[in-house]
């Protein structure tokens, strides 16, 4: 079983997403958006990229991918299922994860650095860390502030599993690098079983890049697939 | 005259003299088409007919070069199988009359050059100048040319890892914008750009043509501009990054699986060049069915059709048996693609619409017999009148005051501001990021290092173009060696005004001289380079900017290369290299505090930069930090890395000038110990401690205070 | 007096859009194979407080050519809404 990495036309993280899920064990399947077979997959990881250009709006397009019939069915049944940066603006289009992702505050692109607190350890991203760690983890994208409405996923409420703060750990109005609501910068589902988050966690793997922070995530992330599959 | 009175080859931009080469080289008056051909093809841009005769004072002879000079990309061998593209280019006039557009077309178009090699592009350098911030219109151009790039760049998917920003007011009208490009390849994926072969298909691949820069390259490269140039508007090409990335991806999987015997992108002059020069530089010919071109919009007459800049697009040539399969793999991609035409014996080009032949031309007399122009120069007046005037700097200072003033440019604070909208990490091969001297990649499964800086300096070129771009070449060798590679090929772009003006001639041919002579000195070959003149308007030229961009290299790569952040408590500073001389010509402490451009810059040794070059390579192995001095001078040198380190230092006396003295070839080093192990000259001169930049006698200011300083100097002018 | 317009800016016919492009080719693929066309603009609604409706628009059509729309690139067109 691998975990299945789509890719759409315009997506450009896959090869950095596989690199980070090899790290941690994880056989990594490229699989191209028109696919619909996703039988070999235990898992599933939407990388980040800028899918049909960001045009209309992010996400809008791929969330009507062939494959995301699939992929919606698998998370229905449990299967851990991450959306990073484009990949959870498209989660969040196709209403899998609820509210959605616009322009940042001074509209601007932001690369950086950022600190992400662990606000709960109750979903397949942050399972093997723990409340309230400081991770620092780097931010890419032009639309990563996140806002909710009361739009509910189609699976009920979803907590919040990690939030922009300072280097302490605390949530102040500098640490928000993009205005997002309450400070969020990831998402799970009410099982925990889908998770989403702006920042890039691939990007983080190896200390010769400047952190190794991302590896708890993709630990976490590893260690669901196993837990579902044994 | 009225537009029916001008003659139609004087409209498209050509001499009568050109003109005649056409009816003499054809034996006939030409066909529109074909004179639409020779127009886009013979432009400035283009041909380089006024620049082609001395660039060939460059050498490009060294082992390690796999393509030199005349192919879309050069390449450089990097061992072990392992192949480097690179290759600059500018995009300048676009960028005034549209500035994001401007930028991200000229991106598009640098990443075409690389990836039409078979290389997949990896990095992005963007080595931009503007007027005075104090200007509205040139706040816009900053704004939009950084997001045009950061547009692109971050939607195509590849990193934009560092660049170079300079502010004066010859560049109010007219902007530079030059764009470097790096890519990586294994041997066996190199592909050239020369049809060959009879009977095999031409297969044009990506965007559908429209009218988009149509006589861009004749009329906006080849031009000065008027105040209200309305009719050159409609020009400007719009950029789809979407489609460019589909575009590599389509491409590299092509190349994977051998399908293309040779490819060229479609850059200026849009099918009449990419026809033309396959064909040609394969000693072929082509027949074209022009009609068979996609179009997005109707109506375009084959003339247009030839002359459109579309961007976006491909010329493959494939052998008959594959086309199906490279049709099938555009397609998967969701990319347009439709075939042609054909390559023939030759030496004809032939353009056919409708079952009638529309142009008929050799093939190869569209490239290679572009008019040369040797055109006169001459010494400028301005020269002596400019090194009488020489700087004034005193002999006691107040180093904090002046620090200040200096870290307040725009040019010298936070470029962050720049930076941080640019995607510099995509791939995971940064190990040294935007905000040192120069970038380090790694390539993934091997100790490799490519190391890369892109370095301009107009003022002081305008001061002595032969010194000023000798030295730019070994300060971009430096900005390499710093993060422990060895300057390793280089690639030019040479931004000049109105070659029509001798002066500007002189400036030209003197600095091509400084930059060949340079890159021989320290065994650096020239890959390739692109020209841009005509950067005047209503007759003032820009200041002659000649930028340079390095590519360095390194096998092993330092375990822990040096970066600005790694100096510590206690660590000791060196400086090693050249002495100071009072080299104060074009220095940030001449055009801040004196608001001087004067003086003549000091001349600058090859065996010392070479030695210099050499020891600093060397010891980026073993020190945790290594910095050029060069804007600025020492005392900015060794806040950034204050800044960066987060630690403020105390100098040793030293006579105040040598703190702001910009004399070439000198290194700061970090680290611990009290003595340095090297042997060109060196002197300690301090030690980082404590929280304050402590210049002894001349004086000091707090580390917090000078940062905040630098950190808001680009930011606040740009609210 | 407060002076409603609506101001629409579109880029101007010949030039490129990827967007309308790509939207174009995502209608097709969801089934709305009939699409020939499109194109982005987009809809800017200003109310703002003048004399008369003379000088309203007159203001309008000035920040139209100062900063609403890029000459280069767009051109627009202004409806006022009483």
């Amino acid at each position: 079983m691998t975990t299945a990495v789509i890719v759409f036309p315009g997506t450009n993280c896959e090869q950095d997403t596989e690199y980070a899920l090899n790290m941690v064990g994880l056989d990594a399947e490229l699989v191209w958006h028109r696919d619909t077979d996703l039988s070999g997959a235990d898992s599933v990881v939407l990388p980040g990229g800028f899918a049909h250009g960001d045009y209309l709006r992010t996400g809008a397009i791929a969330r009507f991918s062939p494959i995301m019939k699939e992929v919606e069915s698998l998370a229905a049944t449990g299967v851990p299922v991450l959306g990073i940066c484009n990949g959870f603006q498209i989660l969040c289009e196709a209403g899998i994860l609820g509210g959605a992702l616009v322009a940042n505050q001074d509209l601007k692109f932001i690369c950086k650095p950022v600190t992400l607190r662990v606000e709960s350890t109750d979903s397949v991203l942050t399972a093997a860390a723990t409340v309230g760690q400081v991770l620092q983890i780097p931010l890419n994208s032009y639309e990563g502030n996140y806002i909710t409405q009361d739009s509910p996923s189609h699976n009920g409420d979803d907590r919040v599993v990690l939030r922009y703060c300072d280097t302490d750990g605390s949530l102040t109005a500098a640490a928000n690098p993009n205005g997002s609501t309450q400070a969020i910068a990831g998402i799970a589902n009410s099982r925990g079983n889908v998770a989403g988050l702006m920042p890039h966690p691939e990007r983080a793997i190896e200390s010769i890049l400047g952190s190794e922070d991302g590896r708890v995530l993709f630990e976490s992330f590893a260690a669901s697939v196993s837990s579902v599959t044994t | 005259m009225t537009d029916q009175e001008t003659p139609a080859h004087i409209q498209l931009g050509m001499t009568d003299e050109e003109y005649t080469g056409v009816t003499d080289l054809l034996g006939r008056e030409p066909r529109p088409a074909e004179l639409a051909m020779y127009s886009v093809m013979w432009s400035e841009h283009c041909s380089y007919k006024s620049s082609r005769i001395h660039l060939g004072r460059f050498n490009s002879h060294q082992p390690w070069v796999v393509v030199g000079p005349g192919e879309n990309a050069g390449v450089v061998d990097l061992g072990d199988g392992w192949l480097a593209a690179l290759r600059i280019e500018s995009h300048n006039h676009p960028s005034f009359v549209e500035p994001h557009q401007g930028a991200a077309t000229g991106v598009g178009g640098i990443l075409r050059d690389i990836f039409t090699m078979g290389a997949r592009p990896i990095g992005v350098w963007d080595a931009i100048r503007f007027g005075p911030l104090e200007d509205t219109r040139n706040r816009y151009l900053l704004e939009g040319v950084v997001s045009g790039i950061a547009g692109y760049g971050n939607a195509v998917g590849v990193p934009t890892l560092g660049g170079e920003v300079e502010f004066a007011d010859r560049f109010s009208k007219n902007p530079l914008v030059n764009v470097m490009a790096l890519g990586i390849l294994r041997q066996d994926q190199l592909v050239l750009s020369a049809a060959s072969g009879e009977g095999n298909i031409a297969i044009l691949l990506g965007n559908a043509t429209g009218k988009d820069g149509i006589g861009g390259a004749s009329i906006l490269a080849s031009a000065s501009f008027e105040e209200g140039d309305e009719e050159k508007r409609p020009s400007v090409q719009v950029g789809d990054p979407f489609e460019e990335k589909k575009l590599i991806e389509a491409c590299l999987e092509l190349y994977d699986k051998g399908l293309v015997v040779a490819i060229q992108d479609l850059g200026a002059a849009g099918i009449s060049c990419a026809t033309s020069e396959t064909a040609g530089n394969g000693g072929m010919g082509m027949d074209v069915n022009i009609d068979a071109v996609h179009l997005r919009e109707p109506g375009m007459t084959p003339g247009e059709i030839l002359m459109s800049e579309s961007q976006e697009r491909m010329l493959a040539i494939v052998q008959p048996d594959n086309v199906d399969e490279v049709l099938s793999i555009a397609s998967q991609w969701e990319i347009d693609a439709s075939t042609i035409g054909s390559v023939t014996r030759g030496p004809e080009l032939r353009v056919y619409s409708q079952g009638t032949l529309v142009a008929e031309v050799p093939a190869a007399s569209l490239a290679d017999d572009a008019p040369k122009y040797d055109r006169p120069s001459r010494r400028p007046g301005y020269l002596d009148e400019a090194w009488g005037r020489e700087p004034q700097i005193p002999e006691h200072l107040d180093a904090a005051y002046v620090l200040g003033r200096l870290l307040d440019d725009p040019a010298i604070g936070d470029r962050s501001w720049i930076s941080s909208q640019y995607d510099h990490m995509l791939f995971l091969n940064t190990v040294v990021e935007p905000g040192h001297d120069g970038s380090l990649l790694r390539i993934k499964g091997t100790e490799k290092g490519m190391a890369v800086s892109t370095d301009g300096d107009s003022l002081r070129t305008y001061l002595d173009p032969r010194r000023g771009a000798a030295r730019i070449v070994f300060e971009s060798a430096l900005n390499v060696a710093v993060i422990g590679a060895r300057p390793y090929a280089l690639v030019d772009n040479l931004n000049f005004g109105n070659p029509e003006n001798p002066e500007v001639m002189w400036q030209l041919i003197e600095a091509i001289e400084g930059m060949a002579w340079a890159c021989e000195e320290i065994d650096v070959p020239v890959v390739g380079g692109n020209v841009s003149l005509y950067n005047q308007t209503d007759g003032t030229d820009i200041y002659p900017a000649p930028v340079v961009g390095m590519l360095g290299f390194c096998d092993p790569m330092p375990d822990q290369p040096p970066r600005l952040d790694r100096a510590e408590d206690g660590m000791s500073i060196w400086v090693i290299g050249q002495e100071p001389k009072g080299d104060f010509a074009a220095s940030a402490y001449d055009r801040i505090i004196n608001a001087n451009l004067g003086g003549r810059p000091l001349d600058v040794d090859g065996d010392m930069a070479r030695r210099v070059i050499a020891a600093t390579a060397t010891l980026a192995y073993e020190m945790p930090v290594l910095h050029d001095i060069s804007t600025g001078g020492l005392a900015v040198a060794l806040a950034e890395i204050a800044f960066k380190s987060g630690l403020g230092f105390t100098l040793d006396e030293l006579p105040h000038r040598d703190l702001f003295d910009e004399t070439p070839l000198r290194v700061i080093a970090v680290g611990p110990g009290h003595s340095l192990d090297t042997l060109v000259p060196h002197k300690r001169i301090g030690t980082f401690t404590g929280d304050v930049l402590d210049f002894s006698a001349a004086g000091s200011i707090s580390l917090d205070d000078a940062r905040t300083i630098w950190s808001n100097a680009l930011p606040a002018r740009m609210h | 007096m407060t002076y409603t317009f609506v101001i629409q800016v579109d880029r101007k016919p010949g030039l490129s859009d990827p967007e309308g492009a790509t939207t174009a080719r995502a209608l097709h693929d969801l089934g709305f194979t009939g699409v020939e066309h499109v194109s982005f603009g987009r809809t800017i609604t200003i109310d703002i407080d003048a004399e008369n409706s003379d000088d309203a628009l007159a203001t309008v059509e000035s920040m139209c050519a100062k900063l609403l729309a890029n000459p280069v690139i767009e051109h627009y067109t202004i409806e006022a809404n009483s």
